[in-house]
């Protein structure tokens, strides 16, 4: 479960980038957190991982509170989360496999274990046959898929997608939001952070509208409405 | 991808470490050596009584500080003059020629650590044997002796300070170049932030590219010295003939080299460890 609990944020008195902020998300949830640019969704995403600390108010995750979490223990709790942006932010001199199998090597796993895993995950996202090729030689469908699969292969109990379809085409929009529609599926909780009317409204999950860093609406089954 | 530019200046900071750590190793074995030499020579006047002068040089054995205390008669300071200047035909003939032994009796005292030789001349100034003493000859040994500790003082105090001034600026251009590294794979860290990569793990590169800086700087700066010591040595042992700079080199080659190895692994470390702290956020 994540709670947030009065959360605020500013980074000086006249940039207010969250004010007070409350909402539960249990287990098994996809919630969109929609609004414009500089609503605040990228906030939220910033210290639910742990990469800035609210200026008020408490963040829990299972058992982890996140805002009082000490930097040696961010690297645990982060294994936690798996993370998508717009940008995919993978590494262009590896391939496929390797920009997976980076996540596993940098938590020291058995060269083994990764040769086993990586190519289930890649299966999952439907890349299998694309193991050796670089994000240079990849669709941005393909590329959000490759950064998807990195986000699943450590078995996150969430998965944090923050415009992942802002640099896609519809096709491969959809094709992205059917790839997390079945991640949650299997049991994690999906946050997908978008500005897309029509992805909000076609997933008819729940909605958290925030505008100038409030929360407007909370609504289980919601629509994109500015 | 280690920098040219701050390989070289770390080089140099660490050329001009080690140029010092040999610097001390010569002025230390040259002010033993002048130290070694030197003691004091009581002369005494021509109507000195020679036991006036054996007594005194028994009551001189008795000091703690003294060695010992070596008796030269007028006689044998003449006959040991004559030997050391047998082939300057000049100085013989003129010797011939005197008809009074223009040399004066001297005791030479050897004390068993030079920093006594201040208490002996003490003593010997407080006895009142102004009657039978022409001259002590301490203080001049002890401006020469003075004078060279201090020339080595303050060249060893210009080479720490420009030790000092050229760590600095070793450990702000590796500083900088680990803040390009740092800034150059942004991407690379913010991925591994991402997928929970231990804080070592992401840090360790930047610290140990540091080290590695200090390494090679160490091993290249030595091996720049070597040349140069064997080139100097044979000048250096005109004026310090106890002191073979190649043999010392030699053996004392592995210390040294850790010497270089450490100080600039410690350079570059501290260099890592300011980068990482300012502008590697995890």
């Amino acid at each position: 479960m994540i709670i947030f609990q009065n959360v605020s944020k500013s980074y000086s008195h006249s940039a207010v980038a969250l004010e007070k902020i409350n909402f539960k998300i249990q287990a098994g949830e996809f919630v969109s957190i929609v609004g414009l640019s500089g609503a605040g969704k990228s906030t939220i995403i910033k210290l639910l991982i742990g990469e800035e600390k609210p200026t008020k108010g408490q963040i829990f995750f299972g058992s982890y509170e996140v805002n009082k979490l000490k930097s040696s223990l961010l690297p645990e709790f982060r294994r936690h989360i798996g993370v998508v942006f717009q940008d995919f932010r993978l590494l262009d001199r590896k391939t496929v496999f390797e920009n997976v199998a980076f996540a596993l090597e940098v938590e020291g796993r058995a060269q083994k274990e990764i040769n086993e895993l990586v190519p289930q995950v890649l299966d999952l996202v439907g890349l299998k046959d694309k193991v050796n090729n670089f994000p240079a030689e990849l669709s941005g469908g393909e590329k959000q898929r490759v950064a998807i699969a990195r986000a699943m292969i450590n078995r996150p109990e969430v998965l944090i997608a923050d415009e992942p379809t802002g640099n896609l085409d519809p096709f491969n929009t959809w094709e992205v939001v059917k790839l997390l529609v079945k991640i949650n599926e299997l049991g994690s909780i999906v946050i997908l952070a978008t500005h897309s009317k029509e992805i909000v409204n076609t997933l008819g999950r729940r909605v958290i509208t925030l505008d100038q860093g409030k929360v407007i609406r909370d609504e289980e089954t919601g629509r994109f409405m500015m | 991808m280690l920098t040219v530019s701050t390989l070289t200046i770390m080089i140099l900071a660490l050329f001009v470490f080690e140029g010092m750590v040999i610097f001390n190793a010569l002025a230390t074995t040259a002010v033993s050596s002048l130290e070694e030499k030197i003691d004091i020579s009581v002369y005494f006047k021509t109507n000195a009584s020679e036991d006036g002068i054996l007594n005194l040089k028994r009551s001189i054995e008795g000091l703690s500080e003294v060695e010992n205390v070596e008796y030269v008669s007028k006689e044998q300071a003449l006959a040991n003059f004559k030997e050391k200047h047998q082939n300057d035909s000049v100085i013989v003939q003129t010797l011939n020629e005197l008809d009074d032994n223009p040399l004066l009796p001297v005791l030479n005292i050897k004390a068993k650590d030079p920093r006594n030789y201040g208490t002996i001349a003490d003593y010997l100034e407080k006895a009142n044997l102004g009657e039978i003493i022409e001259k002590i000859n301490y203080a001049q040994n002890k401006l020469v002796i003075d004078r060279l500790t201090s020339i080595v003082d303050a060249s060893e105090k210009i080479g720490v300070a420009l030790t000092i001034f050229l760590a600095l600026a070793a450990i702000l251009v590796t500083f900088n170049a680990i803040r390009l590294a740092i800034y150059s794979n942004s991407d690379q860290i913010s991925i591994m932030r991402l997928v929970g990569s231990p804080n070592n793990f992401i840090r360790g590169p930047y610290v140990i590219e540091g080290i590695m800086y200090g390494c090679i700087a160490g091993i290249a700066s030595f091996l720049i010295w070597w040349p140069v010591i064997n080139a100097v040595s044979p000048y250096i042992a005109r004026f310090v003939s106890e002191m073979d700079l190649s043999l010392y080199l030699k053996g004392n080659f592995w210390s040294i080299l850790a010497y270089q190895v450490v100080f600039g692994s410690f350079l570059g470390t501290i260099s890592s460890i300011v980068a990482i702290r300012r502008y590697l956020k995890i």
